[in-house]
């Protein structure tokens, strides 16, 4: 052990890669918030009244609640008033190619090892980018127009589908879910519109890379995305953050709606800056990620790389509610060093031959606290529902730890639940076996952490799944020898 | 190509290697018998670089570069492969993934050109079919499930794809069946080179008979107390360690006078 930690210090010596500031102008709100600033963001964004409307109820939701307590971490204490809620590049034209985008802002693509160039051969993948709150480039969207396919920032969805935005905004998390989603309906900046029409499979990817870019500015990105009856769609999000010093919070809201026979996949590789050795700084990452199956045969499945951020508090969750619909949940939590992650997922089985299955793999690595928190719950009416359940821990040394919290609810004995536990260490004997191959330390956990990861990063689309990767091996460089 | 001097070592804080000699040069197979527990698998280790030893006094040598400063992967990228009594399972890790970064940190290493996925793929068929090893196992995770007779055949294809200089087999033999036992035993005598050279760890001379040693030492309580040749293992064969220990024990209280 003596030599894990040795390597363990070498290599969580290591800087945040992608720590850096992009010098492009912003436009910020002034810090703090109440009704003005609400006022504020939708008026930047010419935004009707109805929507202005829906962010006030919001706004008075957040008043009225209280900060969750039940997670296996303390809530740091959050200064709502310190934030500044309204951040966009000064520079708000859309640019017909990638030519006329601020050279900066693709260097700073080309930093995060993502230049733009290569995403555009990257056969199938349309990138919609939100540099901050607002989307400053849209790819290959003539392409998806011939198909009826939407795919645009909020805002722009606003304007251009008004009557599915109100049909269909804060359908499946309600303005008054729970504090962080009660804010975001209050200020949400933007984030992307997806609507897949009857019957079309969507013949690429949808990425989307978020980044959060001003100093002290909290981001609330919104994401909907509705595939319409027997429709397809895969969709992948993406994020590494710049260096800072303040903790900053995140709050987004993802919802996601499956019509009849519809399949909707959303992918995420979470890679905010997790703060430095000693716990200072890093993203507060407090997402709400649900999605509906709203008929028969629908299918949701959510597939998750969380190597980042100083606290994750993640639990995208499923509404089975057609019979025979079904959800996946595939997860890859990593902390090291003072990382906190508290997720899961929960799946709510309400129509009946409903199906769903949860693969967890959770890493802990230096002090980092990992934490699994799952609900399965049977509803009276989802007869012959099926549950299958994995939550694996494997810990990279003994000051991390590793939690499950799984909650079962039943209220239909037809229904089955299945539930497999492990935790495990990597073994010096393992690292050993590979060092003796000639491969040195790092890369043996690289992969030996890979290998056991592999179930849910075969999930992900091919491009994705070899960045993820690269990302559990570089999180966790540093962390055994 | 391996010089072994005078070579103590510790786990624990309790003495385990007693001041091993062994002079092993290129070309040439030695066979290492011994009772269990008297340090066979420690020596191994050792020279393979296993960090819960303490090596307190000695040298080790290999073609003239200090083994034991260096680190295990270093060791083996110099060409020390040790073939494990007990391999592990790593889980999730393909085994064909497994051998190909191993082998491009190793001519990395070597200052040898990379190879190409093709070039890999057609020397993975070949060795696979001069150790006769499944390709169902080589795609499968590394160890995972493997019967221990598997595992042990996986080690005698990795040893097969990495060419090393000098191959440690830690009782490769035990575990495999009748066939099994000819199949690797020939697999080895086809890897044989004048350039290479082989230290069988073995309990039973039957595998001596499909890999004919040039020596034979017995390890006993942390010492090589003989050394000879393949007629040494026959001779082990017939009368067990007992007049080996007796000898040693013997000479040790004359020593003390
Ligand atoms: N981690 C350890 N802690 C304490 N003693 C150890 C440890 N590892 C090995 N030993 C002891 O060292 C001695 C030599 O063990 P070793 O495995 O080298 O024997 P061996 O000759 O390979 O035996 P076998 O024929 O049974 O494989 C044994 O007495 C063993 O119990
Ligand atoms: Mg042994």
């Amino acid at each position: 052990m003596e030599k894990d930690d040795l390597m363990l210090e070498q290599l969580a010596n290591r800087e945040y890669e992608f720590g850096f500031v992009t010098a492009i102008d912003m436009d910020i709100s002034e810090i703090g918030l109440n009704e003005d600033t609400v006022k504020f963001i939708s008026a930047k964004k010419n935004e009707p009244q109805w929507l202005l409307d829906w962010r006030m109820k919001g706004f008075k939701a957040f008043q009225k609640q209280e900060m969750p307590q039940w997670q296996n971490f303390k809530m740091p204490e959050i200064d709502f008033q310190s934030i500044s809620y309204y951040a966009a590049p000064k520079q708000q034209a859309k640019y017909a190619s990638l030519d006329e985008v601020d050279p900066e802002l693709l260097r700073t693509f080309e930093k995060l090892g993502i230049p733009m160039s290569e995403q555009k051969q990257l056969a199938g993948v349309a990138v919609d980018v939100v540099f901050d709150s607002v989307s400053v480039t849209t790819t290959y969207k003539k392409h998806l127009n011939e198909l009826g396919i939407i795919f645009c920032s909020i805002s722009d969805a606003v304007k251009d589908h008004p009557e599915l935005i109100q049909k269909y905004l804060g359908s499946v998390v309600p303005h008054t879910d729970n504090v962080f989603a009660s804010l975001n309906t209050a200020v949400f900046s933007d984030g992307s519109f997806v609507y897949i029409p009857k019957g079309v499979r969507c013949p690429m990817e949808l990425s989307t890379y978020f980044r959060i870019n001003a100093e002290n500015t909290g981001q609330f990105e919104r994401t909907l995305i509705i595939a319409d009856e027997d429709s397809y769609v895969s969709y992948l999000e993406g994020c590494t953050a710049p260096m800072r010093d303040e903790n900053q919070l995140h709050a987004a809201v993802v919802e996601l709606i499956a019509m009849k026979g519809a399949e909707i996949k959303y992918s995420t590789v979470q890679n905010w800056y997790p703060g430095d050795k000693e716990g200072k700084g890093g993203i507060f990452n407090f997402v709400t990620k649900r999605g509906a199956c709203r008929g028969e045969r629908a299918k949701i499945s959510w597939t998750q790389v969380e190597t980042g951020s100083a606290i994750t508090w993640k639990y995208p969750s499923i509404l089975l509610q057609g019979d025979y619909s079904s959800g996946e949940f595939y997860s890859v939590a990593v902390t090291n060093n003072m990382q906190i992650a508290d997720t899961g997922t929960k799946i709510y089985h309400l129509g009946a031959h409903t199906k769903s299955r949860i693969i967890s793999k959770g890493i802990s690595a230096g002090q980092g606290q990992n934490s699994y928190r799952g609900l399965v719950q049977m509803g009276a009416k989802a007869a012959y529902a099926r549950n299958f359940t994995q939550c694996d821990s494997l810990l990279i040394g003994d000051r991390c730890g590793a939690h499950t919290f799984p909650y079962i609810e039943s209220k239909n004995n037809t229904a089955t639940i299945e539930h497999e536990a492990t935790t495990s260490k990597i073994g010096e004997d393992q690292v050993f076996y590979l060092n003796q191959r000639g491969i040195d330390a790092e890369q043996a956990i690289a992969l030996i952490v890979n290998g056991y990861a592999k179930d849910v990063l075969n999930q992900l689309p091919m491009e994705f799944a070899v960045e993820a990767q690269k990302l559990l091996s570089l999180t966790l460089e540093g962390s055994v020898g | 190509m391996l010089s072994i001097k005078n070579l103590h070592a510790n786990i624990e804080g309790k003495e385990i290697l007693k001041g091993i000699n062994l002079e092993v040069k290129a070309g040439e197979v030695h066979a290492i018998m011994g009772p269990n527990g008297s340090g066979k698998s420690s020596l191994a280790s050792v020279l393979a670089g296993r960090e819960n030893y303490e090596i307190t006094e000695g040298e080790v040598w290999l073609d003239g570069k200090n083994l034991l400063d260096m680190k295990p992967e270093v060791r083996a990228r110099e060409g020390v492969f040790l073939a494990f009594q007990y391999p592990v399972e790593i889980p999730g890790v393909s085994n064909i993934n497994f051998l190909r970064t191993a082998l491009s940190e190793i001519r990395t290493h070597r200052e040898l050109p990379q190879l190409s996925a093709k070039e890999f793929l057609k020397m993975t068929k070949e060795k696979q079919a001069l150790v006769e090893f499944e390709a169902k196992l080589a795609n499968r995770s590394l160890n995972q499930g493997f019967s221990g007779g598997e595992k042990k055949r996986n080690e005698v294809f990795q040893l097969a794809m990495l060419e090393p200089k000098l191959s440690i087999l830690d009782e490769t033999d035990s575990g495999l069946d009748i066939d099994a036992l000819r199949i690797v035993s020939n697999g080895i005598n086809k890897l044989r080179s004048a350039d290479n050279a082989f230290v069988l760890i073995t309990h039973y001379q039957r595998l001596l008979e499909y890999i004919v040693p040039d020596f034979v030492h017995v390890l006993y309580n942390g010492q090589i107390v003989r050394s000879g040749t393949k007629e040494l293992a026959l001779e082990l064969e017939e009368k067990g360690y007992d007049w080996l220990k007796e000898e040693f024990h013997g000479n040790e209280s004359i020593n003390k006078i």
